[in-house]
């Protein structure tokens, strides 16, 4: 006989219920407006994540391990700024490795600050959020950035297709794919979890918590240099503010998609699912014609919802005293 | 006389988790002014039992009937408003808060507006902690105690209320033989005051020193009850594992091998001092001592967690300098630690790869992780440790005490190491269990290992040590070759007393 309990059926929510509550979205949004589920309309949408998506892959591990990431945003304006500005004087591909080296740069500082002096992520990366912000407008100036050349090659990345997809989607695609594997598969990726779960556990087995922790940010200040990239490709041309306030959208996403903020938890495979989540949540309601400033409310009373879901499912009660 | 009501029953309760019926139709009562010991293997469903009474669990099936009335609880504070009061396995305390905020937590007394009276809330938690005469008081921060000590808070808890029941979950797993004296104190007063008091233990010479009635789990099942003076060890020891137990310690005769590890004057601090010992490979040496008294400090340094002040350390005669867990891995030393929790296992992540976390380099197939290998270093230490788990991708956090305890000794011994050091490495796991962990120390020494045992158990080091090495506050009193230890001539050589001769 099968029998379903109530703590069993909340259990089973909490599990997929984020899922479950997405896949009734798209299809009252589906039926409401028929251009929803369009190819033109789903493409767009994930072109338009790709961004926001390409970011989320590298704060997944640095949430996983334990930390946070609030400078990304910040940074991406850099990457963009610099890139966009050294294109006319040294060249496309030049101006490309300069950018990703000084992102590294700033991802190695902060790996540093936060993996082997062991400050707290979240003062240093909100410390280095207004900090790499006055180091952008510095080096531009506080003006924009523009390529003179618009016919340059360098378009390819946010402009072309292959095969019928925007690049933008195939470099979030094999990003992802490449960084779900070091993080499910890899002993590295083991290892983050492990620090990131309980990090004195981890040094007693002999795994250097410092050293997993700068590499995290390594891998999350590379992603935004491809999300820079990305940005400054697309549009060619750039304000000093790009990025900001990508940093939560971002953070949204990754708990959209099951992390946790608490370190241990979390995979590349559902931060995706978070990216294309939030990204469909806010298409559908701008479709409906819902003001923009709207959808910052209902976004996050969405998110809450599906942390509230999670941790109910993790726990099987709606509430508990115990947390 | 006819007997007094009980003021507790536990009726036909089942509780299952996924893959596991930890409960399965287990009836229990508690009568006033009795302590009633629970006892059964690693896993059997003790800690589940008690976390249904104490309102943790909700059971599937049966009744909890509190003084006659059937009771629904949907949480410890209900639990605790009925008179239960359970004083868990694991440490639950909030670290960054005060004692006496830990020992009132969730009901602070107040006064005008809901504002927190500070003076009141100190005074009785101080009340509290002389009758425990602990050394410390309400304001100090929790997180600034010892394992003990903290143990100690959470007993004090169970003292601020009316309580009519007091749940034990292996209260004395960290304590030293003075505050267990302490606590003994306590649950002979909480007796008197006709509380009833359940008291689960793997030590075998408490359950016969306190309780007046034993009741056995098997696999969840309730296999019976008997009143403590009817039976024995063995009596127990039978219901509990359905056989009887074959304590003997099976003398090889194997030839000791060259010194693996030696230590030279070794001091770290104000930890320990001007420590010498040998370890010769086929060798347990025992370290006996008090809690504090700089053992699991000597392990520390050896394994890379430690600087050193002064002093060297010698692996098969040749200096050695240890600078981290990963130096102290790769020269074949391994490290058991005491505090399983916080030090031993990774909680959230599954038993599988906790238990390769050391060698997860070293198992690889091309750049990644040989999960096929992983699962059959599990398989292997499953069979060999009887580890208790639907499987290897069960959380170790859902783990009984004991069998997350042998997932962390697992792990260390599937490293192979030459040198093998455990910290109180039998915390918490039944009497079955841990005489076969004994003979596993003692078969894995016979085949060339050279092994310390850090232990709080006098039995413990003196079973399973070739030799024993007696430490006070920080100092090596007296080394005592194999024959020449008494028990009387151990606890004189652990309290400082022969210092004075
Ligand atoms: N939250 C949980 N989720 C899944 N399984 C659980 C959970 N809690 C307990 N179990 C399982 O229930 C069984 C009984 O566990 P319990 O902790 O009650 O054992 P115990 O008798 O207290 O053992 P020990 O002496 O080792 O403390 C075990 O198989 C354990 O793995
Ligand atoms: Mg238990």
């Amino acid at each position: 006989m099968l029998r379903l309990s109530k703590d069993e059926a909340i259990r089973f929510l909490g599990k997929q219920g984020i899922l479950a509550a997405f896949v009734i979205f798209m299809l009252v949004f589906a039926l409401a407006e028929a251009k929803f589920i369009s190819a033109d309309n789903v493409l767009s949408v994930i072109r338009s994540s790709a961004i926001i998506g390409v970011m989320a892959l590298g704060v997944t591990f640095v949430v996983v391990s334990g930390n946070l990431d609030l400078s990304i945003g910040s940074m991406m304006s850099f990457s963009t700024i610099v890139v966009l500005d050294l294109h006319d004087k040294i060249g496309p591909v030049l101006a490309i490795l300069a950018m990703f080296s000084l992102t590294l740069l700033l991802g190695a500082l902060i790996g540093f600050l936060v993996g082997y002096l062991r400050l707290n992520s979240l003062i240093v990366t909100l410390g280095m959020l207004s900090a790499i912000h006055g180091l952008t407008l510095t080096y531009s100036g506080g003006k924009n950035m523009d390529i003179s050349d618009k016919s340059s090659w360098f378009s390819f990345f946010g402009q072309d297709s292959v095969m019928g997809i925007p690049v933008p989607i195939l470099i979030f695609a094999l990003l992802a794919a490449l960084l779900g594997i070091i993080l499910s598969k890899t002993p590295f990726g083991r290892k983050i979890y492990a620090v990131g779960g309980n990090g004195t556990a981890a040094t007693f087995s002999g795994i250097s918590r410092s050293k997993t922790v700068f590499f995290c940010y390594l891998i999350s200040s590379f992603c935004v240099a491809t999300a820079g990239l990305i940005q400054a490709s697309r549009s060619l041309g750039s304000q000093n503010t790009v990025g900001q306030g990508l940093e939560l959208e971002v953070l949204a996403a990754v708990i959209l998609g099951g992390a946790s903020l608490l370190g241990g938890a979390g995979t590349i495979a559902k931060t995706v699912v978070g990216v294309l989540m939030l990204g469909f949540i806010q298409n559908g309601l701008l479709l409906m014609g819902l003001q923009f400033y709207v959808q910052f409310v209902v976004t996050w009373v969405i998110i809450i919802l599906a942390v509230w879901l999670d941790i109910a499912g993790k726990r099987g009660k709606l509430w508990s005293p115990l947390a | 006389m006819n007997t007094p009501t009980p003021v507790l029953r536990l009726e036909n309760i089942v509780k299952t988790f996924p893959g596991v019926r930890a409960l399965d139709g287990v009836s229990l009562s508690v009568l006033p002014g009795e302590v009633h010991a629970l006892m059964g293997e690693n896993g059997a469903g003790k800690s589940t039992l008690m976390k249904v009474l104490g309102g943790i669990h909700q059971p599937d099936e049966g009744q909890v009937i509190v003084n006659e009335r059937p009771v629904v609880m949907n949480g410890p504070l209900e639990a605790k408003a009925l008179g239960i009061v359970f004083i868990h396995q694991e440490l639950s305390l909030a670290e960054e808060l005060s004692v006496a905020e830990n020992v009132y937590l969730g009901e602070l007394p107040t006064k005008g507006f809901g504002r927190v009276d500070w003076h009141e809330l100190y005074q009785k938690t101080d009340a509290i902690l002389a009758k425990l005469k602990v050394g410390f008081d309400a304001k100090t921060l929790v997180k600034d105690l010892s394992i003990a000590n903290q143990q100690m808070v959470e007993i004090a808890r169970a003292l601020t209320v009316e309580a009519k029941v007091v749940i034990f979950d292996e209260p004395t797993a960290s304590l030293t033989d003075a505050e267990k004296r302490v606590l003994f104190d306590v649950i002979s007063d909480l007796q008197a005051n006709d509380v009833g008091v359940v008291y689960i233990s793997h030590r075998m010479e408490e359950i016969f020193k306190i309780t007046d009635r034993i009741s056995v789990l098997r696999d969840g099942q309730y296999q019976g009850s008997v009143a403590t003076k009817d039976t024995d060890e063995e009596g127990v020891t039978q219901m509990m594992i359905g056989r009887k137990l074959d304590l003997t310690r099976k003398e090889s005769n194997h030839e000791l091998g060259k010194i693996a590890l030696e230590v030279r004057n070794l001091s770290s601090g104000k930890a320990f001092n001007d420590v010498s010992f040998q370890v010769r490979s086929g060798e347990v040496v025992g370290f006996y001592g008090l809690v504090g008294a700089g053992r699991t400090e000597i392990a520390e340094t050896l394994f890379g967690l430690r600087n050193k002040s002064s002093g060297e350390i010698l692996l098969n005669g040749e200096v050695i300098d240890v600078k981290s867990p990963r130096d102290a891995i790769e020269k074949g030393i391994s490290l058991v630690p005491e505090d399983r929790k916080g030090q031993g296992l990774v909680l959230g992540m599954n038993c599988r790869d906790n238990m390769t976390l050391p060698q997860v380099d070293d198992i690889t197939a091309g750049p990644f992780v040989a999960e096929g290998a992983e699962i059959a270093i599990f398989d292997q230490y499953r069979d060999s440790l009887d580890i208790r788990t639907p499987g290897w991708k069960q959380d170790v956090g859902n783990l009984s005490g004991g069998n997350q305890q042998k997932i962390v000794i697992a792990k260390w011994l599937s490293m192979k190491p030459n040198v093998l050091i455990v910290d109180e490495p039998t915390r918490g796991i039944d009497v079955g269990s841990k005489s076969e962990i004994h003979k596993l120390l003692r078969k894995l020494a016979s085949k060339g290992l050279a092994v310390i045992v850090i232990s709080s158990e006098m039995p413990e080091v003196m079973h399973v040590s070739d030799r024993i090495v007696a430490m006070y506050s920080g100092r090596v009193t007296r080394t005592f070759e194999c024959g020449e230890v008494t028990e009387d001539n151990l606890v004189q050589a652990i309290s400082g007393v022969s210092k004075l001769a």
